[in-house]
């Protein structure tokens, strides 16, 4: 890797990708080279479940500013979520 | 260089996937291109890029096999599954990266793989760009036998101690008194992975150990300004850069 900026953390829960919905349990999020994007570098979130296949993989490359304004409405979400008392 | 045979020349070369037996013993996949020529042929083992083993890797091992060469690209991903390039790519990437030493094992078993051919001239060289950059310069300062080595925008060659890893415990400049093959550098002034300011340090620690080095830096280029099939190709910097690379293995592997 280039950059070597990767998180990850384990996840619970469902994606949707070519093999239609399946389970994913691994979150990754690097800012590196993209594969499609239009610039050198962006944030490459992927949530998969390599246990599947290389193709059990939801991918996205955002620009830094959408990476902000995506952690900001999840966070916003999320809070919003848990006051209303319901599991989830 | 580049667009220079005769055109009543018969060139002709083969190319596809096979196996060999890599770092471990283990049998890994590998894109093998070659002339059809019985030699004595100079060999080139081709390290691919932090986007995986894929389509424009095929297409450079091509090209250098039309100029001569006997071209080994192994499928440095090869252990961890297979699937679209950019999809073993992102496992691997979710997986820490494939470790160095990892990586030098299946240079060096390409290198040896490449002397037993029976066109083989005995001179091997080795390059590749972003990340294969860089582990093409570290698999030539950790294993004896390559004549030329070529870093094509190597980042990670220069690391502070943060950006070590598992799959990265040493920064290549670490090795340089080790090198012994000469060095061609290309690099986008451009760039930020490598940086002017890396590139430098890299240059000034060559210096220092009196190795044998060219470095190119391209104005109004960026990172993989080879590369045609995205936003980042500068065709002027990138066909002149090619004719550095012809020349610098001309010179190394040829001569």
């Amino acid at each position: 890797m280039c950059t070597a900026i990767c998180e990850t953390t384990a996840i619970r829960g469902f994606g949707r990708g070519q093999r239609g919905w399946f389970p994913v349990t691994q979150a990754t999020v690097a800012f590196d080279h993209t594969s499609h994007g239009e610039a050198e570098h962006a944030l490459l979130l992927d949530f998969a479940n390599y246990d599947l296949g290389t193709d059990a993989r939801v991918a996205l490359e955002l620009d830094l500013a959408s990476g902000r304004a995506l952690l900001e409405r999840l966070r916003a979400a999320l809070e919003a979520a848990e006051a209303t008392g319901l599991p989830g | 260089m580049w667009n220079s045979f005769n055109t009543d020349a018969k060139l002709s070369i083969t190319a596809g996937i096979t196996t060999y037996a890599a770092g471990g013993g283990d049998e890994i996949h590998a894109y093998v291109a070659r002339p059809q020529a019985d030699g004595p042929l100079p060999g080139i083992v081709l390290v691919h890029h932090l986007p995986g083993w894929d389509e424009f890797y095929q297409e450079f091992a091509e090209r250098l096999a039309r100029h001569g060469y006997t071209v080994i690209c192994p499928d440095l991903y090869c252990r961890f599954g297979h699937g679209t390039p950019d999809d073993v790519a992102a496992k691997v990437r979710a997986q820490g990266g494939v470790h160095d030493d990892s990586v030098v094992a299946d240079c060096e078993a390409a290198l040896r793989w490449l002397q037993a051919q029976p066109s083989a001239s005995g001179k091997v060289g080795i390059i590749g760009s972003c990340s294969g950059g860089r582990h093409a310069l570290l698999a030539a300062s950790r294993i004896r036998g390559f004549s030329a080595v070529v870093d094509l925008w190597g980042g990670g060659v220069v690391m502070s101690p943060d950006q070590l890893t598992p799959a990265r415990p040493v920064a290549p400049i670490d090795y340089t008194k080790d090198l012994e093959a000469p060095l061609l550098g290309l690099f986008g002034n451009d760039d930020q992975a490598p940086s002017p300011d890396q590139v430098d340090r890299h240059e000034a620690e060559l210096k220092k150990h009196g190795k044998s080095y060219e470095f190119h830096r391209y104005d109004g280029a960026g990172h993989g300004f080879f590369y045609y099939h995205t936003p980042m190709y500068r065709p002027q910097q990138a066909m002149d850069g090619w004719g550095k690379v012809f020349g610098f293995f001309e010179k190394h592997l040829q001569g």
